[in-house]
């Protein structure tokens, strides 16, 4: 059974109102082409979770420019003024995380567990409304897990099976995404068959990963 | 050597060998073309590179790598990528030796605000809270004054604080300051400054550390 879609049938897919977690630090890493497909659809009411919301119309700033985002999650939206923006004229909500927490958070999510204590954040207006706790001395602020409905990720190749290896720091985000979702689909640059990437190399194994696109196809 | 590069220099003297160092945005990121020669220090980018390696020339740039500034980078040899929750973990674990970063204010305990402006939409944090909680030592570095001429080294912070943990060492234009459990010690005048420029331009009360000699001349 083949994984590999065309990036129309992949956002035929999400609904308004869907949570979907979308890789990338900044532009490096993030599903480009995933997003220009989810950019020409009709959803909207999306919340995001991703550490940017793209640059002013690219990437994700385009969902933000058309209105198709009710919430976002991450930790560092100001590169986008466009979000700011967005959130000061109550069109957007957003949610801050320290990068750290929330990238763990997203982990947590995927490995199945309830959450986890953190001492980054404590005594700040980020750990205002979160459950503290002293462990062995020291302040802890818990931090639930993070999931979605879907997850677009961003790879550099992966075999027809879905394993998948990522290019330099274009990885960032992207292997925790792919355990966190219910459905995760990653965009490659390129296929090769089943046994073109060793073993040792693979960062994301195909047991995580539900469909492929190619980027910049259709 | 502009202000900033100077407080750059000195903030690399700082480092030792072998030390894992993460560079902040602004000043901090000066710090890496000052490590003297017989230093070797590994730059960690908490975008998931360890071994980060000079800025190339414009037709070495590669898109797919860049710094935690979002700047394009080289890696050395040795270097290595990870995902954003191993590096977080790293810096989280106490496996980074040293960070230096850029702030907003420092209070008279040495705690920091970096990261929000009062009356602003908070919408961003980074990586600044898990850096300031996580590694090993801290080093500050900062113009002394902001912009408006107000002293960034005050006795309550009106900015949003960054974390509870104290920064270790503050690096100004004008001063270098040890944090201790009783508060801030001047430790050295930058060249041509007056001890009497530093009190008058410093918010926060601080006492002269035991090595402080105010005759003494301080190299860049």
């Amino acid at each position: 059974m083949s994984k590999l879609i065309t990036c129309e049938d992949a956002v035929k897919k999400v609904k308004s109102g869907s949570r979907i977690m979308v890789g990338g630090f900044g532009l490096v890493g993030s599903p480009l082409s995933l997003i220009a497909a989810l950019a020409q659809s009709e959803v909207k009411d999306l919340e995001i979770i991703s550490n940017n919301l793209g640059e002013p119309g690219r990437g994700l700033g385009v969902l933000v420019r058309q209105k198709q985002v009710k919430k976002a999650i991450g930790s560092y939206f100001t590169s986008n003024p466009e979000v700011v923006k967005s959130y000061q004229e109550k069109e957007m909500d957003v949610e801050l995380l320290p990068q750290g927490t929330m990238s763990e958070a997203i982990r947590a999510g995927g490995a199945g567990l309830g959450g986890f204590y953190t001492p980054v954040s404590v005594g700040t207006k980020i750990a205002e409304n979160k459950e503290k706790r002293i462990l062995n001395g020291k302040k802890y602020v818990f931090q639930e897990p993070l999931k979605a409905h879907f997850a677009f990720i961003k790879a550099k190749k992966a075999d027809q099976l879905g394993n998948l290896i990522y290019n330099q720091s274009a990885r960032n985000f992207n292997p925790m995404m792919a355990t966190a979702a219910d459905v995760v689909i990653a965009e490659v640059d390129e296929i090769v068959e089943v046994g073109q990437i060793s073993p040792e190399e693979i960062v994301t194994p195909h047991l995580y990963v539900d469909f492929i696109v190619v980027k910049g196809g259709n | 050597m502009n202000v900033k590069q100077y407080i750059a220099a000195r903030a690399a003297k700082e480092l030792k060998d072998g030390d894992i160092v993460n560079l902040g945005i602004g000043i901090p990121t000066l710090v890496a073309d000052y490590i003297p020669s017989d230093v070797n220090v590994f730059l960690h980018s908490e975008n998931g590179i360890l071994g980060v390696g000079p800025t190339p020339d414009p037709e070495h740039i590669d898109q797919n790598l860049v710094n935690a500034g979002k700047l394009p980078v080289t890696i050395l040899e040795g270097s290595s990528f990870f995902d954003s929750a191993s590096s977080f973990a790293m810096i989280r674990g106490g496996h980074v030796s040293v960070s230096i970063l850029g702030v907003l204010q420092i209070d008279a305990n040495g705690r920091i605000a970096n990261w929000a402006v009062p009356g602003k939409s908070v919408l961003g944090v980074g990586g600044a809270m898990d850096l300031l909680e996580g590694s090993k030592k801290v080093i500050v570095t900062t113009m002394h004054t902001s912009n408006q001429g107000e002293s960034k080294i005050v006795k309550e912070l009106t900015y949003p604080i960054t974390s509870e943990r104290i920064v270790d060492l503050i690096i100004t234009d004008l001063a270098v300051f040890a944090v201790k459990d009783d508060g801030l010690h001047l430790l050295e005048l930058s060249p041509g400054v007056s001890l009497e420029e530093v009190q008058q331009k410093t918010d926060a009360p601080f006492q002269l550390a035991e090595s402080f000699n105010k005759g003494k001349e301080v190299t860049a």
